[in-house]
């Protein structure tokens, strides 16, 4: 009987708890007020982003200077709703020169998640490894990759994985950051529980410092595949040769010929990809941890 | 029987010199819950901590079977990924028990704390109560002999907490496991305790010890009477007489 009672008077208390702590019986209203101003931001950030791109080319720039930056709707015609003429213009070279840095992207990203996060798991359990590695993986955040191009060119043959290793030295850095620094920042209680019953070091891996470095992880995630995609435009530009070529190189071809429409269009195509990674990630995050993780609502 | 838990002149420094416990010496038997009081920074939490190994002392001896140590924190240390069976879960997990029976021992234990029907609930989707609760059935899983309590209501409101000491007490007289209950409030210790020992301050030492004489199950209007009142100004008064 007293179980009882104490189990309804627990459950108003979490009633009436704050409503950061409630999942399920969020009130529709905030929702649906959610949805007007998730949408209207954006769309009044696009026009304006829109307008001013207008006047740009048609009232700033002196009229022998505005092939740089053709009309909006010139770079629909021209970039998305022309197939292809010739090897180079239209939609069709773009999309496959997207799709090779794509394919680079995707490879790359994979290898700097399973190096990574090796790396940040030896060190988080290996106090020298981690005093040995950091210095230089700081160092390499900041080292140019302009000026390691020959030497990059020098030790690897063939452009797809010198293209691929690009990418791993632009994403490395957040992922082993996050994931190390999620591994070093349980809770010491939670750590003495593990300790009480005697959990071997794989053990408290595994079931304690993953799951808890888990929303850390996420974020070295998505910035890591962001920076994948800038990882596989630089690389393309640096690291090409005839036949197809990445985005990054196709965009350079664009510039070199002063094509504006086709210009503008590999740019914009390449950003929705960087931003499609970017929700792509969240999405995963969302899934995997949105259920105990606060932070990943909202999204 | 030899005690469940036992402390034998047991003292600690700890390696910057700090002296945190004096030669302190008692025992606990199955059946017996302990609870001591103690101005802050006295090192009634260091008795805890060297009782389940986490430290060890560097004077005398403790004797626990370690195998069969329940531990309750100060905050309820629930993992955030696990819903309330999978925390319930995890120190049978960590013992090696099968998943069968461990899911057997986690559902006796949520039924036993009253949190039957909040299995698939998240830590955060809870309130400080029921954390609590989850974290006590977490401990009781493994039917400990020996119970530490290290300020595990402290940070709860006076009416869950009350309600939570009569829920731990009605554990303690199903389980008959030996207790040892650190706390700050004086009521608690007495209300909950079968003896309450008082600690000076650092280093810690046992300076008086109370046994409480209400039986079991003692029931809320205890805390009315004026016999508890009593005991309640003498530990109070020792209390004091430990802070000089």
């Amino acid at each position: 009987m007293t179980v009882t009672n104490s189990i309804e008077e627990t459950s108003t208390i979490e009633k009436s708890a704050p409503p950061s702590l409630r999942v399920d019986d969020a009130p529709r209203e905030t929702k649906d007020r959610n949805l007007v101003s998730d949408f209207a931001g954006p769309i009044v950030v696009f026009v304006i982003f829109i307008s001013l791109w207008y006047l740009l080319s048609t009232q700033v720039l002196p009229p022998q200077k505005r092939f740089l930056l053709p009309t909006p709707h010139r770079v629909i015609e021209e970039g998305f709703l022309t197939w292809s003429v010739g090897e180079q213009r239209g939609l069709k070279p773009i999309l496959r020169s997207l799709w090779d840095s794509i394919k680079i992207a995707v490879i790359g990203l994979f290898i700097t998640i399973l190096i990574g996060t090796t790396l940040a798991t030896l060190m988080a359990t290996r106090r020298w490894m981690e005093r040995a590695t950091w210095p230089y993986l700081v160092a390499l955040q900041s080292a140019p990759i302009l000026a390691m191009t020959p030497l990059i060119r020098a030790l690897i043959d063939g452009i797809r994985l010198q293209r691929i290793l690009v990418v791993v030295l632009i994403a490395f850095f957040p992922i082993v950051n996050n994931t190390l620094f999620g591994l070093l920042s349980v809770d010491k209680s939670q750590h003495e529980l593990f300790s009480l019953h005697g959990a071997s070091k794989f053990t408290r891996l595994r079931k304690l410092q993953f799951p808890a470095a888990m929303p850390n992880i996420f974020v070295g995630l998505r910035i890591s595949a962001g920076l994948s995609v800038i990882g596989a435009v630089v690389g393309d530009f640096y690291f090409r040769q005839g036949g197809v070529v990445g985005i990054g190189a196709q965009i350079d071809i664009y510039r070199s010929r002063l094509w504006g429409s086709e210009l503008i269009a590999a740019i914009i195509l390449a950003s929705i990809f960087g931003l499609v990674v970017f929700i792509l990630f969240g999405l995963l995050s969302k899934v995997a941890i949105g259920k105990w993780h606060t932070t990943t609502r909202g999204q | 029987m030899a005690g469940a838990l036992g402390f034998k002149n047991v003292g600690m420094t700890f390696p910057d010199g700090t002296k945190a416990l004096g030669g302190v010496s008692f025992d606990i038997n199955l059946g017996e819950f302990v609870t001591v009081v103690g101005p802050s920074g006295c090192g009634k939490s260091t008795l805890l901590r060297i009782a389940s190994n986490l430290e060890v002392e560097t004077e005398g001896k403790c004797e626990i079977d370690r195998n069969s140590i329940g531990y309750v924190f100060q905050d309820a240390t629930l993992l955030p990924w696990r819903n309330v069976r999978k925390n319930i879960e995890i120190i049978a997990e960590l013992h090696g028990i099968e998943k069968t029976k461990r899911t057997k021992l986690a559902q006796d234990a949520i039924d036993l704390v009253g949190l039957t029907g909040f299995e698939d609930k998240y830590p955060r989707q809870l309130s400080g109560g029921m954390r609590m609760r989850a974290s006590l059935a977490r401990s009781l899983v493994m039917k400990p002999r020996v119970f530490l309590f290290d300020e595990p209501f402290g940070a709860l409101d006076e009416i869950t907490r009350e309600r939570l000491n009569d829920e731990l007490l009605r554990l303690f007289q199903i389980e008959g496991f030996a207790g040892l209950f650190i706390t700050h409030s004086i009521a608690e210790a007495v209300y909950m305790s079968t003896k309450v020992l008082v600690m000076s301050a650092r280093p810690g030492q046992i300076v008086e010890s109370f046994d409480i004489p209400f039986s079991y199950p003692r029931a809320h209007s205890l805390r009315y009477e004026p016999k508890f009142a009593e005991i309640c100004g003498e530990v109070s008064l020792a209390l004091r007489g430990a802070l000089v």
